[in-house]
């Protein structure tokens, strides 16, 4: 049936499940939520952040291992703590050590590089192999004692021998002091040397050589914090021109900016805003129009914005409105009043294209996430549980019924689980393969071809 | 450490065999501490066990802190040629170990070039990480000088492909080597292979890759015939002045000097002048700064012949426009070059155009602009003598000198002697002497620091004498001032002053003081009399010493305060008091 059929590359396939990570325990501790999930470039590692300040890097393995099976699983390759809780003395503040997000370099040499931020401080990560150890010393023998100084006849030089595969992570650059509010993007620039991060109120550029300077090209912080109407909620920089990036805003906006025109951007060159619809007003307007994330396409002629109740694609030459508007689940339109009293309309779902991009995917409540087609039109909602976690399981769509009325295999709007969130997913950049992170979760979903 | 020898050991091995151990010693200190001395342990292994067993060793080590790898990277140089290809295959710190390879390069015979760098050369240059083809572009310049014909256009070739690489890191090495690359190529080559490639990376869609273009523009624009400049480089020159990107545009102002020197005058005339134009007025205002630092540089080698009215008709309306411009960088900047513009132009000039912008900037609300003025006096004061200006000069140093900014305080203080000489003694001890004075007393302890220090500059310029009429009556007056603070200024001044006041005043003024602090009553006080008394020590007779320091500081030694009796024996130990 049409609400059945996959979404995504335009074949007809269906998602089915391929592993979960993380803990089965009902107990989530706090530290193990995940806070950001991100493909490298080749989309064979898999990165994700936690609020405990862990990196946990996943490899895929070579296909055609003796598991004929276990087709491209990704296993454990790398942990690390990147960051660590800290307190500033001088406000008084304390700064959480979560993973706000984390970016992957392009690959330029045999290890990996990768930029991970908490609030503050944005670390550069380098991530390599090591399969051979050094062995023999002058001054020692093999069982560790000393020789005798006076003894040494003849100088041995280390002679190199292997040994099991070893990752290291180590911290190789470390840019700090530069964001007065919370950090919520960062973005590798395509010319291989500079990147950005936003927080609420301000842009910087950096050089990814250099840690004690970086360029503000971006202030929207107000003479009078009073007078502030709107923060920053997000920035990417374009995948293939070096001077354009975008910022978006809370108030529904995005700014497109040339770094060419002048040093600081204050000035945008393009303001993309859909008029608001008059009829559909209401106390709420302003919260669920607020932008939790902005992604360009692939291609870079369109960019993807998630607000609280929809996605809108852009197409980079038309500001007045979007190209396309999908509804992630508008039958929370009513439920709007609860849902700001338990906070939740502050969630800050992210989304992302597929490696063609021609679809779509984000995240809702109960576990469930969406995808959308942008060729067919055709959506699906799928569900992250534990329930349907055996391997090869094809993935049944989920439906939410909002009438009286409920269908079999529908679930009401009322037993949504609201504390089960998905704002975390990532799109393999070229296969279907997509990683959701539920909670303290990750899962691995794959397309099988009918 | 015994000389006594094993019997059939050597201990001559021993500081060698620590250093090999430590080459994998878990703390990088000690690491690099052995990495620095590779030659000497090469030197100990001899050249067949250093390319068998060190450098295997040594190439698998990669897996290490950057410090270390660039260690490593730098050391090669001090290695033979074969060992240092053998080590070229995976090192991630390429660039600095080409930096090596390009030192050593020239001890080379032109068989070794051929044998081993040159593969090499190539090798890289067709890596598959980018960073091994960016490290490539480093080397063109050093072996092609030395290598066949044929060899040579491989190079060429490499270069060219490297050019319009896919990624922007290596067009970036590619274009910033252009212009190296240019010097040592054939001027036949420079003109077929080397120009379309300059226009190309010129273009390039990134613009990071184009403001590098504007360097090389400058080298090879050195090497061209005057003939050839019009067509082969200045159309990207002049594309380049109007980029859309003010990154590219900056470097062009930056590199402004240098390029009108490379282009020669005629074509600064027809040329420059309207670009330079242009770039004075950019919409960008780190453009405009950029070009405003290059103001007094581009007149200064304008022909001579035109200099004049070019700076008159062009350059000086702009410059009039910058002096009010909204940015104070770009003023700022103007201010540290303006001046200079009166020796170029003369006195009359100076005094009918210049002037009114000198003071005018003199009342700039920008303190950096106001204090780069003051800075540059002396360029005025040659031409028409700082008499002009001392009207104006006068209010903008006193508000200066009260900046409600530390700093600004701070940066005057620093021209203090330098205005001191060009104002003279009269003027100064009728306008300036009380400010001096003032900042003895500020509450940033910064500036009473640099005011103790103006003041020895200042009795160095106007002597002793001066010293004892004007300042030295004010700086003991403040020894009995309630505030501790200022007491101890005096003692920092007498410290600072004594020296250059010499042993008359200093034993007949300064010393009856210093020794009266000795008794008071914050501890503070009482330890910079004895830190004082050392520093004066020096200057004083040793009868002195002995009759009146030593008793004083013998006392403060058995002081009830910790510090006190700390600084005082100091003093007496460093003034053999004993």
């Amino acid at each position: 049936g049409a609400g059945n059929a996959g979404v995504g590359g335009g074949n007809d396939f269906q998602w089915c499940f391929s592993q979960v990570k993380g803990a089965i325990d009902e107990d989530v501790a706090e530290a193990d939520i995940i806070s950001t999930v991100e493909f490298n470039y080749s989309g064979d590692l898999l990165a994700t952040g936690d609020k405990g300040g862990r990196v946990v890097i996943f490899q895929r393995e070579q296909e055609g291992n003796n598991r004929s099976h276990s087709r491209g699983e990704y296993n454990v390759y790398s942990t690390f703590q990147s960051h660590e809780p800290e307190f500033d003395y001088l406000k008084s503040l304390e700064i959480e050590e979560k993973i706000n997000k984390i970016r992957w370099l392009p690959q330029q040499n045999a290890a990996h590089f990768l930029l991970s931020t908490n609030d503050k401080t944005i670390k550069l990560w380098k991530i390599s192999e090591r399969d051979k150890r050094a062995e023999g010393y002058n001054l020692k023998d093999e069982n560790g004692r000393l020789r005798d100084p006076f003894r040494i006849t003849s100088l041995r030089v280390p002679v190199l021998k292997p040994m099991d595969l070893m990752v290291e992570a180590s911290p190789r650059r470390i840019f700090a002091n530069a964001h007065t509010y919370h950090i919520n993007s960062i973005s590798v620039n395509s010319d291989h040397e500079t990147y950005l991060s936003a927080d609420d109120l301000r842009i910087n550029l950096w050089h990814l050589e250099i840690t004690d300077r970086s360029f503000n090209i971006v202030d929207i912080k107000p003479a009078n914090m009073e007078e502030l109407t709107e923060v920053i909620t997000a920035a990417e920089c374009h995948p293939n021109q070096c001077n354009v990036f975008v910022y978006s805003s809370s108030k529904g906006t995005i700014r497109l900016c040339d770094m060419r025109a002048s040093a600081l951007c204050d000035r945008h060159s393009k303001f993309f805003e859909e008029p608001e619809d008059p009829s559909s007003r209401s106390f709420f307007s302003e919260i669920i129009s607020s932008i939790s994330d902005v992604k360009f396409s692939h291609s870079g002629r369109y960019m993807m914005t998630r607000d609280y109740l929809s996605v809108k694609v852009w197409d980079l030459n038309m500001e007045s409105r979007p190209v396309e508007t999908y509804q992630v689940h508008e039958y929370l339109r009513s439920k709007l009043c609860s849902l700001y009293e338990n906070d939740c309309i502050f969630d800050k779902f992210e989304c992302c294209w597929n490696g063609s991009d021609n679809a779509i995917m984000t995240g809702s409540y109960n576990n469930f996430f969406r995808m959308f087609d942008r060729n067919t039109r055709r959506d699906i909602t799928l569900e992250a549980s534990r329930e349907s976690s055996k391997p090869r399981a094809i993935l049944k769509p989920r439906k939410v019924c909002t009438g009286g009325k409920r269908k079999k295999d529908e679930i009401s709007v009322d037993s949504l689980d609201f504390n089960k969130k998905i704002l975390h997913t990532a799109w393999h950049p070229k296969e279907n393969i997509i990683a959701v992170a539920a909670t303290n979760n990750l899962y691995i979903f794959q397309d099988k071809i009918n | 450490m015994s000389k006594m020898a094993g019997a059939d050991g050597d201990d001559s091995l021993y500081p060698i065999a620590v250093l090999i151990d430590e080459l994998r010693n878990e703390d990088v200190q000690l690491r690099l501490n052995s990495i620095k001395k590779l030659s000497t342990i090469a030197l100990a292994l001899g050249v067949e066990r250093t390319r068998t067993e060190l450098l295997p060793f040594l190439t698998d080590t990669i897996y290490d802190e950057d410090e270390v790898l660039l260690a490593l990277a730098e050391q090669l140089g001090s290695f033979t040629v074969q060992c240092v290809f053998f080590f070229f295959v995976n090192l991630e710190y390429l660039d600095k170990a080409v930096e090596s390879l390009r030192k050593i390069s020239h001890e080379h015979s032109p068989e070794d070039l051929e044998a081993h760098f040159e593969p090499l050369v190539k090798r890289l240059a067709s890596g598959d990480w980018f960073t091994s083809r960016t490290s490539a572009c480093g080397l063109f310049s050093v072996c092609y000088p030395r290598v066949s014909k044929s060899t040579k256009s491989e190079i060429r070739q490499h270069f060219r492909t490297l050019c319009s690489d896919d990624t922007p890191m290596v067009r970036r090495a590619a274009a910033s080597k252009l212009g190296e690359f240019a010097k040592v190529l054939e001027l036949e080559y420079v003109k077929s292979d080397l120009i379309p490639l300059f226009a190309a990376l010129a273009s390039d869609e990134q613009d990071s890759v184009r403001l590098l273009a504007v360097e090389a523009c400058v080298s090879i624009a050195q090497l061209l015939p005057q003939e050839d400049l019009e067509k082969l480089v200045m159309p990207t020159l002049r594309q380049a002045t109007e980029d859309k990107s003010w990154r590219v545009r900056y470097m062009v102002a930056d590199k402004f000097s240098e390029l009108q020197k490379a282009v020669g005058p005629e074509i600064t005339e027809n040329d420059l002048v309207p670009s330079f134009q242009n770039l004075l007025k950019d919409c960008e205002a780190e453009v405009r700064a950029a070009a405003a630092n290059k103001v007094k540089e581009f007149c200064e080698n304008l022909p001579a012949d035109s200099r004049e009215t070019i700076i008159m008709n062009s350059i000086l309306p702009c410059v009039k426009e910058l002096v009010s411009d909204t940015n104070q960088h770009v003023k700022s900047a103007l201010a540290s070059v303006i001046m200079g513009l009166s020796t170029i132009l003369g006195k009359d000039n100076t005094i009918e155009h210049l002037l009114p912008l000198f003071l005018a900037q003199l009342k700039d609300e920008c303190p950096e602009v106001r204090l780069n003025i003051i800075s540059n006096l002396d360029c005025v004061n040659e031409v028409i003598g700082i008499r002009q200006l001392s009207q104006s000069l006068l209010p903008a140093i006193v508000e200066l000198a009260e900046d409600a900014k530390w700093r600004v305080r701070l940066a005057i203080i620093e021209y203090m002697p330098l205005l001191a000489g060009q104002l003279g003694m009269e003027f100064f001890d009728e306008k300036l002497n009380s400010l001096c004075m003032a900042w003895l007393v500020d509450h940033v302890y910064a500036i009473r620091e640099a005011a103790t220090c103006n003041l020895m500059k200042l009795v160095e310029r106007f002597g002793a004498s001066w010293a004892q009429s004007t300042i030295v009556p004010k700086v003991l007056g403040m020894a009995s001032d309630p505030n501790y603070l200022h007491r101890m200024t005096t003692l920092f001044c007498i410290s600072a002053l004594s020296e250059a006041c010499g042993q008359e005043i200093t034993t007949k003024q300064m010393l009856p003081i210093v020794l009266k602090m000795s008794e008071d009553q914050v501890a503070n006080v009482r330890f910079n009399v004895a830190k004082s008394l050392q520093k004066i020590g020096p200057v004083l007779e040793n009868s002195a010493l002995q009759a009146e320091v030593r008793p004083v500081l013998e006392k403060l030694a058995t002081d009830q305060d910790m510090d006190v009796k700390y600084f005082a024996q100091e003093a007496m130990t460093g003034m053999y008091l004993f």
